[in-house]
């Protein structure tokens, strides 16, 4: 299952994370983020926590993060390494195309 | 070899899909890199019968899958990248592996056009947007451009005024091409400011947009303008990158077919919905559509 990451437990479940973390910025009445949200789901539950942890956060409810990370368009993708965003993926895309993009935080 | 490969999954492909499985031709429908097409960045349809209520575009994309997988559609969520001919039908080959059927259907659709311009590509998802009903909400006491002179474009701009203090409605020509009741709709919206005869040629801002350049169609001046977004309401591209120098297109770029069917020049290949559809473009003619091109495989298939 994919984490649901909000204003409270943002520090310690993704800034401070010791593994690097996917952010998956979402909402609801956002066509291309429900054809994401199964695929996020996928990797959640197929990934090594280890590795990277998977979450997501909703837009409507935690517009301050939102606000804070520039976040301009949804579906957004942030990774957290070190409790800084490192990596942005904009946009829906495949599985394999979203695993791609990971592919450096996997192996 | 299969019977048929339906490549695309919007309200034609899938209708396509419920048509052909029910016939028990077992489709493979590969969903591409943007399922459920153009109506899953649209927020309230209207006017899709059966829909007393309206229903939301994602929603309807959703039950139409649920309902072609219901009599054994088979869906591969993935971009199909080669189709060509081969002996007694077809190859499509999709993330390396090869697919044989002896009939295809082309439901590709079409993609919004992008103004082209290289700090677009730059600044997408960074205050370019091309969904309105997915970003207009993170505008919320902005300024925002759209381009446009369509009803898509004073439809945007609307929905836009919801969250931004300020939209400005801007177009190259003189005047738009939008019907009459729509231009009404903009005219009347006190937060609208309509830009007339003026081209944005290009998107400024380090890694968020801070602002446009703006060129007067009439008299070539150029001006710079702060804002905060970026919206493009410009139409339309058939998607035909796959059958490209494989069949004939009419000259607008769309998939020529026979009309009143859904043949294109080549047995066996069918085309429906708007990647053949400059015209009408609807969610409803697009299903039936869908409809006409399973029906015309079914029929191929059985001589």
């Amino acid at each position: 299952m994919a984490h649901i990451f909000n204003e409270a437990n943002f520090q310690a479940e993704v800034l401070s994370s010791s593994s690097p973390v996917l952010v998956d910025f979402w909402a609801e009445w956002c066509g291309p983020c429900r054809v994401m949200g199964p695929i996020v789901e996928e990797i959640a539950s197929e990934t090594d926590e280890s590795k990277l942890k998977v979450g997501k956060l909703n837009v409507d409810e935690n517009m301050h993060l939102s606000t804070e990370y520039r976040i301009l368009s949804i579906p957004t993708m942030l990774v957290f390494k070190d409790g800084k965003p490192v990596d942005t993926i904009v946009g829906s895309m495949s599985k394999q195309d979203l695993l791609a993009k990971l592919a450096p935080y996997l192996a | 070899m299969r019977d048929v490969i339906i490549i695309g999954s919007g309200p034609a492909g899938w209708t396509a899909a419920i048509y052909a499985a029910r016939a028990d031709l077992k489709p493979l429908v590969f969903e591409g890199h943007e399922p459920g097409g153009q109506l899953m960045t649209t927020t309230e349809v209207e006017n899709f019968p059966g829909f007393e209520h309206g229903i939301q575009g994602p929603d309807l994309m959703q039950v139409m899958r649920k309902q072609a997988a219901r009599f054994g559609t088979e869906i591969i969520s993935n971009m199909v990248d080669s189709l060509k001919q081969i002996d007694g039908g077809f190859e499509v080959v999709s993330k390396g592996e090869a697919y044989q059927a002896k009939t295809v259907i082309l439901s590709t659709g079409a993609t919004a056009r992008r103004l082209g311009l290289d700090n677009e590509k730059r600044l997408y998802g960074h205050g370019v947007s091309a969904c309105a009903t997915c970003d207009g909400f993170f505008f919320k006491g902005k300024n925002v451009i759209i381009v446009g002179g369509g009803d898509s474009a004073m439809e945007e701009s609307s929905f836009l005024t919801r969250f931004a203090d300020r939209v400005y409605l801007m177009h190259r020509r003189g005047e738009f091409r939008a019907s009459k009741i729509m231009q009404e709709r903009v005219r009347n919206n006190q937060k609208i400011e309509i830009v007339l005869n003026t081209e944005v040629t290009d998107i400024l801002g380090a890694d968020h947009v801070e602002g446009v350049v703006l060129k007067d169609t009439v008299s070539g001046e150029i001006r710079e303008m702060k804002i905060d977004g970026v919206f493009a309401a410009i139409g339309h591209e058939p998607n035909v990158a796959l059958v490209k120098g494989l069949i004939d297109l009419d000259e607008k770029g769309y998939v020529k077919t026979v009309p009143g069917t859904s043949k294109t020049n080549i047995e066996g290949l069918f085309a429906c919905g708007d990647v053949q559809d400059s015209r009408y473009r609807q969610a409803v003619t697009a299903a039936g559509s869908g409809c006409m091109a399973a029906l015309d495989a079914e029929k191929f298939l059985s001589h």
